[in-house]
């Protein structure tokens, strides 16, 4: 089956030329990619294009959209995206967050909830875990730190199509890029905002789901419960068998849980 | 010729074997530390640098590292202070103080400006970025590496220099009372030079600044091609570079036989040496390469190429793997020494090998490097044969070379012939055997 095309576009935010990979049709979803970069064409991106137009932006300072260095913290790249949601008139969007992305959705929802319509989290970094701690990912490899992102890195066909294979030079520089700009935001405290279980007051009314592998071992399930105890009338939904990728390890599962969620 | 001696500090009671299971120095849990030992080893440093002033070195030269049995100097500054009053003449030559690593440039302005004031002016300051693996130890943001430095030298370079009291409020730090009152003593400031690796980053930002530059045992071509490239910019700024803007170091071992000597040097490549094994992720953590920099390892690391790799490409898996390494590693020796790499001999047989890297580098500044587990009397007496035979005729080569140091010609203060800039050294007189990769 051919894949929904999908095509890079550029906008302007502020001095910064913006790159988003869009495609599919209908409502728009926006897509924060994690903290190693947008992997790629996913299964469940494939599945949700059929009723949505998908708007994934690349992060500033991850490679195609030049760095903003006026970008030092979460809080600053949540003003980013809410400038670019503003002037692009998308509100109140729909959003998707991926582990670092997840903290950004949540970042900007304490700011202002009512630029999203909906919100979806995904193994969401930003919070301290109550028990056990974030994998730091700025002690390891890039290469590393991915295999180690989910429980099976040799037998996932979703996983192998993405990252199987040699490392290539051109691989290697985007993963130093992404892991550049993550510092940049997310040195210390790493990944998360010391204030986040306080202000999470503000994102009541948004309704909000959490999607967590229950085996997580980079941002431990203790995280995403006290994500859903902070944010009222969230749902969280957990992945048996699953570490940080329930979009590559749970395809299947994932792409329900969303579905049923977004509607 | 300004003639100095520098060690790491090592912690050679750490068993090797630990070192060469993650191919590092660095991450060796420090359960092997003795505190014992330690004491009594820092202490033997110590006497040695003092053992080096009477001797009459020009510069006792220190380094900083943390988290490693490689460099016990995780505090340099505390080890300065100490010589500052114990010793009589020579300079105290700090290579460097890792500035981005420091959270606190006005403090480490505070302290240097002490040890200036207790050794009555013969602190020399240096900088550097810090490896890699010292971000991680000290927490400092490595993507803000750069920025850290520029900032904490220009901080520091104030906080000496400007009339106090004034506000700092720059990107990364933020004052609002710059005053310290005990400054240095050497006015405006104490001389800065710049060790390092020969990253062209750092090289073109010594050009810039004037700051003798010192390179790291490094080979010999790539290093001279890197002083050109410094003078090549000192021209471009108006200015001709001479020996007084360079400086080299070298792994240099004396004894009263060769092959005492040369046991002495083999040991140098202990747990690796200083350079034959890094793990990426704690030499490159995230954003401090350039981007230039990360293009250039990018073909390395699809293709692990990283030094020690070419002898294993993966941590030891079992005792017979680890010592399969380890005579891989020892095997390298020979390699060393024909790329002069490491110079070890007699007084009579070093002199004229020292001469030769004179000859093509033509640095105004030279430290020798003794680093290596040795009975403490085999290291005294190289300190010896180094101080007492080796160092006069060093000072003499210097004469008739006409090696200028920075305290005999201002570094930057040459005037261009003709306006253009004449390179620097004797690439013509690398001989073929001591080319390096």
């Amino acid at each position: 089956m051919a894949e929904t095309s999908h095509q890079e576009e550029t906008f302007r935010v502020g001095e910064t030329e913006l790159r988003v990979i869009k495609g599919g049709q209908g409502k728009p979803l926006l897509v924060f990619h994690g903290e190693l970069g947008f992997p790629g064409w996913l299964q469940w991106l494939e599945a949700l294009a059929k009723k949505r137009t998908l708007w994934i932006p690349l992060h500033p300072g991850f490679g195609k959209t030049p760095m903003a260095s006026w970008i030092m913290n979460m809080r600053d790249l949540g003003a980013f995206y809410a400038r670019f949601i503003r002037e692009q008139k998308l509100a109140p969007v729909d959003v998707i967050g991926f582990s670092l992305g997840g903290w950004l959705a949540a970042e900007m929802a304490v700011a202002n909830s009512g630029q999203f319509g909906k919100m979806v989290l995904v193994g969401a970094a930003g919070l301290k875990p109550p028990s056990g701690e974030i994998m730091d990912m700025f002690t390891m490899t890039a290469r590393g730190y991915l295999n180690a992102n989910v429980i099976d890195s040799r037998n996932n066909p979703e996983f192998a199509k993405l990252f199987g294979g040699e490392q290539t030079p051109e691989q290697f520089e985007a993963w130093e890029d992404a892991r550049a700009e993550t510092a940049r935001i997310a040195w210390a405290p790493y990944m998360y905002t010391q204030s986040m279980p306080e202000l999470l007051a503000n994102v009541a009314g948004l309704p909000t789901l959490i999607l967590w592998g229950k085996q997580d071992p980079v941002t431990p399930l203790s995280a995403g419960e006290l994500y859903h105890q902070k944010i009222a009338g969230s749902k969280l939904v957990t992945f048996d068998n699953c570490g940080h990728m329930p979009a590559v390890e749970k395809p299947a599962d994932f792409i329900k849980a969303i579905e049923s969620f977004l509607g | 010729m300004h003639v100095m001696f520098f060690t790491e500090r090592a912690y050679h009671a750490v068993p090797e074997d630990e070192v060469f299971k993650i191919r590092s120095f660095f991450g060796v849990p420090n359960k092997f530390f003795d505190a014992q030992k330690g004491s009594q080893l820092l202490n033997e440093y110590i006497d040695e640098k003092i053992m080096c002033d009477e001797l009459g070195f020009d510069g006792l030269m220190l380094n900083e590292h943390h988290g490693t049995p490689f460099c016990m100097g995780a505090v340099m500054d505390v080890e300065a202070a100490v010589l500052a009053r114990a010793t009589k003449r020579a300079k105290i030559v700090l290579l460097g103080n890792p500035i981005p690593t420091v959270a606190n440039p006005l403090r480490l302005a505070e302290e240097l400006a002490m040890i200036d004031m207790i050794s009555g002016g013969r602190l020399v300051p240096g900088w550097v970025r810090g490896a890699g693996s010292e971000q991680l130890a000290n927490n400092a943001n490595p993507a803000y590496n750069r920025e850290y430095f520029d900032e904490a030298h220009d901080l520091i370079l104030a906080a000496w220099t400007r009339p106090g009291p004034f506000r700092w409020e720059g990107k990364h730090f933020h004052y609002r009372f710059v005053n310290p009152w005990v400054l240095p003593l050497q006015k405006p400031h104490p001389p800065i030079w710049i060790p390092g690796l020969i990253s062209p980053e750092t090289v073109k930002w010594c050009a810039h600044h004037r700051y003798p530059y010192v390179a790291l045992a490094t080979l010999l071509k790539p290093t001279l091609e890197m002083f050109n490239m410094y003078a090549k910019i000192a021209g471009d700024l108006g200015y001709q570079a001479g020996p007084e803007n360079f400086g080299y170091l070298q792994p240099v071992f004396c004894a009263d036989t060769e092959e005492k000597a040369e046991e002495l040097g083999k040991n140098f490549l202990f747990g690796g040496g200083f350079s034959h094994f890094a793990r990426p992720e704690w030499m490159f953590p995230p954003g401090y390469n350039s981007k230039e920099a990360t293009r250039r390892l990018a073909s390395q690391a699809a293709n692990p190429n990283l030094p020690g790799h070419g002898l294993l490409d993966h941590d030891p898996e079992n005792d017979a793997e680890l010592q399969a390494l380890k005579k891989s590693l020892y095997g390298t020796y020979p390699e060393w020494l024909r790329q002069s790499q490491m110079i070890t001999g007699t007084p009579k047989t070093i002199v004229p090998k020292l001469r030769h890297v004179l000859e093509v580098l033509r640095p105004g500044i030279f430290s020798f490097w003794l680093d290596g587990p040795a009975p403490l009397k085999d290291r005294r007496r190289c300190v010896e044969l180094l101080g007492k035979e080796v160092l006069p005729a060093m000072h003499e080569i210097g004469k008739e070379l006409g090696l200028t140091d920075p305290f005999q010609v201002k570094p930057g203060s040459r005037q261009l012939s003709n306006g253009k800039a004449e390179a620097v050294g004797r690439a013509d007189l690398i001989a073929e055997s001591t080319i390096g990769a």
